[in-house]
């Protein structure tokens, strides 16, 4: 399997390719908190489409939504109105267990402070999206696993324990299950946040390189540097989107 | 699913250790005291030596006579005369057996004084009873008849006595009577009201034994039905048998009352007429209130394991939320609020097997104290299959109790909110 942490110094752009036919779409969202006293508008008429195959990254100042936007797109969280499609489909009428089981096929997430599980072993944190999926035993999810694991380089970390590793691996890991569940979709929020620079570029090589691969992404970031090198470059202000 | 479940219980409860330990003290601790509760109830109704076919046996202990205008009662176990007449003319039972309470008595060795417990029996009761004879045999009905001076007794007895268990043929003086001894026993514990004693011997040898026509006398009666299953209708044919019998003196007594009960059954129906017959309702009598025991036990068990669930609810719920970033993430790469649910029950029933087992050792533990402690005259109390299985069953429904509350509300958790790393419900 291939290791695709290239070094920094052969690190491309993101090409910009065409974008292909939408994976998600986004039509007029508003998401309000209401609490007794404050309304808070935290999304306002967000219209945005992802291609598939797209790098896209979403940046803007602290509060302006950009996370509650990608909760929304990662169906984890609903819009206030508005209409989301996933793959073509309108998701809105959809259960709670319809949804789920459209993040475990559909979606993959890369957390800035990683969310793995500490009780787990680093395999055991790769396999998780494949242990709700339906069909998929205990091999396959072993072997798939291993695969995401080789993918970003950690093959021999796998019986370690996340308390085990640096920020830079423990976000690898978290690469890792993510790309485990083979998602259409990979949406990281703010991925590189909690780490240094040179860790930070590391994990950027490690996206650009699985967008090359086929793979769409939306990154929330506070680092335009980072932003630049994405194929495309929202920037959120007070719940709208301004570019 | 369940093996990742199960693999996942493991792991959570080893690398929790404070919490692991806090949890099983509280599960092994209460289920210790239940298991040693339920052995002793067992001990007492369950199926042991000599009563091991007690699922057959039917008890009459007591003939009630009310006497006329509020003259009180008269309670006596039943006579010749009444087993004879009435009881061994059922058809039902395949052999019926009657029995004295025990009577002090004693016996002289070379080292002093030895008090024994004697009671009287017919040799339909050795047919009954399963006793594990160490040598030799019971005496026979026609030993009885003939009043011959025979007896069985306990293996202490052979060794306080004779000093060895080697005894059959010799003869053992009891009250200044002598007998010879026909077999040895193992001893069998007090707890037995119906079987217990040092000596055996012929009820015909009894020197209270009254042979005229009154109803109450000095033995209890064991009657055995041909199968478990047709232990009701004996005990219908005998409630129905009651009705037909002559009150032998009218104008002192009103009437009588007598049941033939399950063992657990003549308990709970003494605790009951010691009440009904204190309020001088008659009526009350017929009920055995065996399903009133059954309902109390089971509220007070419940009751007793309510709090160390409750407790553990609580600790639950906590460690829930302190768990919520995790929740967050299952929730985001798919799991269903069932399966988070099946999850944590599976985690709470491991944690509760695994304090079943434990208690259950505990259990044993406390057992054998007590039967170092000789609490009761030769009891051996242990754990059967039966309570093995029952605190098994009691540790997967503390495991339940104490898991689904905080199981449910972990599903409910909004996955924003849970990998936040805050509490908020949806």
């Amino acid at each position: 399997m291939e290791n695709i942490l290239a070094p920094a110094e052969t690190r491309p752009a993101a090409p910009r390719l065409p974008a292909g036919p939408p994976v998600l779409q986004l039509r007029n969202i508003e998401k309000v908190y209401q609490t007794k006293t404050i309304e808070t508008v935290a999304l306002h008429q967000v219209n945005l489409t992802i291609g598939k195959g797209e790098f896209v990254s979403i940046m803007g100042p602290s509060g302006c939504g950009k996370s509650t936007l990608l909760s929304i797109m990662g169906l984890l969280d609903e819009p206030t109105s508005g209409e989301i499609e996933l793959d073509g489909r309108p998701v809105q009428s959809y259960s709670d267990r319809e949804l789920a089981a459209l993040r475990n096929q559909k979606i993959g997430f890369v957390f800035q402070s990683y969310h793995l599980i500490n009780d787990l072993s680093v395999l055991d944190n790769v396999e998780l999206p494949l242990l709700y999926r339906p069909g998929v035993g205990g091999k396959e999810r072993r072997e798939r696993a291993y695969a995401a694991l080789d993918k970003v380089g950690l093959s021999p970390r796998t019986s370690h324990f996340p308390g085990q590793l640096s920020g830079g691996q423990r976000q690898r890991v978290a690469i890792a299950r993510a790309l485990a569940g083979r998602p259409e979709i990979i949406l990281a929020d703010e991925p590189t946040g909690n780490l240094d620079s040179v860790m930070g570029e590391e994990i950027l090589d490690l996206l650009l390189h699985l967008n090359r691969e086929g793979t769409t992404i939306v990154m929330v970031t506070h680092d335009e540097q980072q932003a630049l090198k994405t194929q495309r470059l929202i920037r959120f202000f007070d719940g709208s989107q301004v570019s | 699913m369940l093996l990742s479940y199960l693999k996942l219980a493991w792991k959570v409860l080893l690398r929790r250790r404070f919490f692991t330990f806090i949890n099983l003290f509280g599960v092994s601790f209460t289920l210790m005291i239940l298991l040693v509760v339920m052995a002793l109830v067992d001990h007492v109704v369950g199926p042991n030596m000599p009563e091991k076919r007690i699922d057959r046996m039917l008890f009459v202990n007591t003939i009630r006579q009310e006497m006329m205008d509020g003259h009180g009662w008269m309670n006596r176990p039943a006579s010749v005369h009444f087993v004879d007449t009435y009881i061994r003319r059922m058809k039902t039972p395949e052999k019926v057996a009657m029995t004295s309470n025990v009577y002090d008595a004693t016996a002289f060795t070379n080292n002093g004084l030895l008090p024994l417990d004697v009671r009287y029996t017919d040799g339909n009761f050795w047919q009954i009873m399963d006793f594990e004879f160490v040598d030799g045999r019971a005496f026979s009905g026609a030993e009885v008849a003939q009043a011959q001076r025979v007896c069985v007794i306990n293996e202490a007895t052979a060794r306080s006595y004779f000093g060895t268990a080697d005894v059959v043929g010799r003869t053992i003086e009891v009250d200044l009577k002598r007998y010879r001894v026909a077999g040895v026993v193992r001893n069998v514990s007090a707890v037995h009201i119906a079987s217990y004693a040092d000596v055996w011997v012929p009820y015909t040898l009894s020197p209270s034994l009254v042979r005229d026509n009154s109803i109450g006398g000095e033995f209890l009666v064991v009657l055995l039905a041909p199968t478990a299953a047709a232990a009701p209708a004996m005990r219908e044919e005998y409630r129905q048998m009651m009705q037909r019998v002559e009150i032998p003196n009218p104008k002192e007594v009103k009437a009588i009352y007598s049941y033939a009960d399950p063992m657990l059954a003549t308990f709970t129906r003494a605790l009951h007429i010691t009440r009904a017959v204190g309020s001088g309702n008659s009526q009350t009598l017929d009920n055995d209130n065996v399903g009133a025991f059954y309902l109390i036990c089971t509220l007070m068990g419940l009751l007793f394991m309510l709090l160390p669930a409750l407790n553990l609810v609580n600790l639950n719920v906590t460690r829930i939320l302190e768990r919520s970033g995790e929740i967050g993430v299952r929730k985001a790469f798919g799991a269903t609020g069932r399966n988070l649910v099946g999850q944590f029950l599976v985690e709470n029933v491991v944690l509760a097997v695994v304090g079943g087992l434990l208690g259950l050792g505990l259990a044993a533990g406390a057992l054998a104290l007590l039967n170092e402690a000789h609490v009761v005259a030769y009891a051996q109390f242990s754990l059967s299959w039966r309570v093995f299985g029952w605190g098994l069953g009691l540790a997967l429904l503390f495991g339940l109790m104490s898991g689904v509350y905080p199981a449910w509300k972990m599903s409910r958790l909004n996955p924003v909110v849970a990998l936040r790393g805050s509490g908020e419900q949806k």
